[in-house]
């Protein structure tokens, strides 16, 4: 009896100590399994700008790992918001201001008469690179333009198939344009960098307001005034910015993270926004704004007059140095 | 009519990609293309949730406001679809979606994406209802033919729940007062703007 008295005890001991190790492991499965689960709320607060909620797939692309991104909608907004309203400020303002300046100061004329003497102010090589350049930036500003705006302005008129053809054109017009457009932006700059180095002449010029407006004021210039050499850097610099922002656009893969692609794409829109208003201005006192200036890119010769009076240091120098770039009036007679 | 959402259930969820694989097979999907898959977080550490997503059909969705061609539309039911015709592939709806919907049939440099593919709840594309057209761009509607979409339908634990947001708002909460617990319904703040609270 006394050895089963035992067998109880050390039985009830073992019972005892299993109850007191086990209770602990009971108490834990009561605890909810899920206080460690992730929750979307809390992933949202480690959160940054740009980061996205990701983990892990089966699915054999990494693209895919990616969950929730709120940041692409903030992307959205500024292509729709910002972007778009800048590119509408930019073509309204510069339209808007020229016409003001057109009504106000009129068409320049050249003060004097043309002279019928001659002059060369562009080579065929600085014409090709500004055409290059010009004619492809044209095509881009078009086409770019009507991704932003195409939807608001021409869509509701030309219908959802027709508006769709031409945007994909456009879309492919702007793809294989753009690299034209790099080349006439490096031909530019090599031919004429050196004459867009500021210097003294250009504050003169600006502090006259380049005589732009008011009738007969001429502020000395060499072969680029003041206002063209801000053309110059501008077109420089905002193709350069166009240029590889426009490259990784075209790259993604290459560019990177959505988020590089976003910020090269918001970059792409402004600088264009920025310089289609300088553009417009540039085309505006290029053409039908400034008697005699076309023919300089167009003809590639301008009348002395003309030259005597938007860049009197330039002729100066030409008439000094390189007399074979004047031709005479024709019908003139050489002095016996 | 109804406002038609997803809700994926994270705590039921088991990650068994049945609904990728229905998904595949009922619409066709181009190789490359997923409309929907599943994302583990945290996956292996304690706490891990797999997370079913796909298009979410946002109200006021960020790529329709993108697209410079405005293809996409929203059906009665909310759902947001788009026509292949009218897309010209510029990939502005990819950079947009918060759920990285948005798909297309080649990863081409010069913008050669082809034509967007995502999720289309089932409910096809502009074409007419059920037609030989609507099913090659977009696959089958199946909310024409008065079914919701497969991926829901089949889910083994009904973690992915598809139909009215507010009834299958009302399922998730019921499940997490009895249950005592929810990790939340991923995506919904970002898409309709608010997050259902119990």
């Amino acid at each position: 009896m006394k050895n089963l008295a035992q067998r109880l005890l050390a039985v009830l001991g073992l019972v005892m100590a299993l109850a007191f190790v086990a209770a602990p492991a009971v108490q834990a499965q009561q605890v909810n399994p899920t206080a460690q689960a992730v929750s979307e709320e809390q992933l949202f607060q480690a959160l940054q700008d740009d980061e996205m909620v990701s983990g892990r797939v089966s699915i054999p692309d990494d693209r895919a790992s990616g969950l929730i991104k709120p940041g692409n909608k903030s992307w959205a907004g500024t292509h729709n918001g910002t972007v778009r309203f800048l590119t509408i400020a930019s073509i309204i303002g510069a339209v808007g201001m020229l016409a003001l300046f057109y009504m106000v100061r009129g068409r320049i004329r050249i003060d004097g008469k043309m002279s019928g003497i001659r002059i060369l102010r562009f080579t065929a090589v600085e014409r090709f690179a500004h055409w290059l350049m010009a004619g492809s930036f044209v095509v881009l500003a078009l086409t770019g333009i009507n991704l932003v705006l195409g939807r608001i302005l021409i869509l509701p008129w030309l219908g959802e198939g027709a508006f769709s053809t031409m945007t994909v054109w456009g879309k492919l017009a702007h793809n294989y344009v753009g690299p034209a457009f790099m080349l006439g932006l490096v031909l530019s700059f090599l031919v004429w960098v050196s004459h867009n180095i500021p210097d003294k002449v250009d504050a003169q010029w600006i502090a006259q307001g380049g005589g732009l407006l008011k009738k007969g004021v001429h502020p000395p210039a060499k072969k680029f005034n003041a206002g063209q050499k801000i053309i110059f850097w501008s077109t420089t610099i905002g193709g350069v910015a166009l240029s590889v922002t426009g490259f990784m656009l075209l790259f993604p893969a290459i560019a990177g993270a959505q988020a590089d692609w976003q910020f090269y794409q918001l970059v792409h829109g402004l600088v264009a926004a920025g310089l289609s208003f300088i553009i417009i201005a540039h085309i505006y006192i290029g053409s039908i704004g400034m008697e005699g200036a076309f023919d300089a890119m167009g003809k590639g010769d301008v009348d002395l007059n003309w030259a005597k009076e938007h860049h009197s240091m330039w002729v100066d120098e030409v008439q000094a140095n390189q007399a074979e770039k004047i031709t005479p009036a024709k019908g003139a007679q050489p002095a016996e | 009519m109804a406002r038609m959402k997803f809700l994926c259930d994270a705590d039921r969820c088991i990650e068994c990609n049945a609904c990728v694989t229905a998904c595949k097979n009922e619409h066709e999907v181009p190789w490359g293309i997923n409309r929907r898959r599943v994302v583990t977080i945290n996956d292996g550490l304690p706490g891990e949730r797999s997370v079913s997503m796909a298009c979410m059909h946002c109200t006021d969705a960020p790529c329709a406001a993108v697209c410079p061609v405005d293809c996409f539309y929203t059906t009665e039911d909310a759902v947001v679809l788009h026509s292949k015709d009218t897309c010209i592939g510029c990939g502005y709806c990819f950079y947009a979606c918060p759920f990285g919907a948005p798909q297309y049939p080649k990863v081409g440099n010069f913008g050669t994406r082809g034509k967007m593919d995502k999720c289309t709840y089932c409910a096809g594309g502009p074409e007419a209802d059920m037609t030989e057209a609507e099913y090659v761009k977009y696959g089958s509607n199946r909310l024409a033919e008065g079914k919701l979409p497969l991926c829901a339908e089949m889910c083994s634990t009904k973690a992915l729940l598809a139909g009215d947001g507010d009834i299958i708002a009302e399922i998730y909460k019921e499940r997490v007062v009895t249950r005592g617990y929810g990790s939340g319904a991923w995506g919904w703040r970002t898409a309709y703007g608010d997050a259902i609270t119990v």
